[in-house]
């Protein structure tokens, strides 16, 4: 049985159902790291001393994570232009790029930032604002992740419904090309509430 | 910018539109840094970051995730959420704002 309106929208909702699919799960995403901005506002304006975020964490390895992200984000939009310009082989160079890009992002925060706290005995149990931190960029972490496995599954076997049907492949990448920057758009928030206020 | 209605000329010009959001993202992240070293007065910094955090969203969200040509239905799933988020924030900020300074009895 053939799934209806997965590349033409539907005449009641103007959207193609895998589209207002995308964007309800998105809105349960916000719900969701909302739910941690509210927390880390609550505690941290009813906490009796908080410590000086900028020198508890590695701005330079924050600033440095951001414009990754960033970056990632360019490209995950540029792969799904280049399917749109029938562009395959250019498609699977910015696919490539973004899933590498994501790597990098989490082997810096692993390596630069989660180990030498460690090593500092800075856990999640040490305060609220570890507590926070651990949580907030781990969620985040997990996020990325999920994005990396969704890529590299669009980059490699999924990617044989472009010889079937190039239209449905490339509203899939544009989903996924959604939850890409969502995620970005999480760190953007997180990178100026947990490094630098 | 949908798929439903973007050609592949379209495409092209907005691509290099993409790059410019890129350039904008860039120096508004190296902004939020360089304002943060200023160690401005508490209720200012958080502003500015926060305000510069928007603008950041914003470019994203309208060009990358393509919400300046998208349909009224995925703004009002939007706006349900942002409400839901303020509801989240504000409320019990409220309620801790009122006890400060006050002695938890037990």
């Amino acid at each position: 049985m053939e799934i209806p309106f997965t590349v033409e929208a539907r005449p009641d909702t103007g959207l193609e159902n895998p589209k207002l699919g995308m964007w309800l799960f998105l809105a349960s995403e916000v719900m969701l790291f909302g739910a941690l901005f509210s927390s880390y506002i609550l505690l941290r304006t009813g906490a009796s001393s908080w410590p000086i975020q900028s020198q508890e964490v590695n701005v330079v390895v924050g600033t440095v994570n951001t414009m990754i992200l960033i970056t990632s984000s360019v490209t995950m939009v540029m792969a799904w232009a280049s399917l749109k310009m029938d562009n395959f082989k250019n498609f699977r160079i910015y696919l490539m790029s973004t899933i590498f890009l994501a790597l990098v992002f989490l082997i810096v925060k692993i390596f630069w930032e989660y180990i030498p706290k460690f090593h500092h005995g800075h856990y999640p149990s040490t305060n609220t604002f570890y507590a926070l931190y651990y949580t907030m960029t781990g969620l985040h972490g997990l996020h990325i992740l999920g994005g990396i496995l969704i890529n590299a599954y669009f980059l490699i076997p999924g990617s044989k419904m472009w010889k079937k049907d190039r239209k449905r492949f490339t509203n899939r990448i544009e989903l996924a090309g959604l939850y890409w920057h969502f995620v970005d758009l999480v760190w953007i928030f997180l990178f100026p509430t947990l490094y630098l206020l | 910018m949908t798929t439903t209605t973007t050609t592949a000329k379209d495409v092209k010009k907005h691509s290099r539109v993409y790059f410019t959001v890129f350039g904008v993202l860039a120096l508004l992240t190296v902004l939020t840094v360089a304002v943060a070293s200023l160690e401005l007065a508490v209720g200012i910094g958080i502003g500015v970051a926060l305000t510069i955090a928007v603008l950041k969203v914003s470019l994203v969200a309208s060009f990358f995730m393509h919400l300046i040509s998208e349909k009224k239905l995925i703004f009002i799933i939007l706006i349900f959420a942002v409400l839901f988020i303020m509801a989240l924030i504000f409320l019990p900020l409220s309620d801790a704002l009122t006890n400060v300074g006050t002695k938890n009895v037990p």
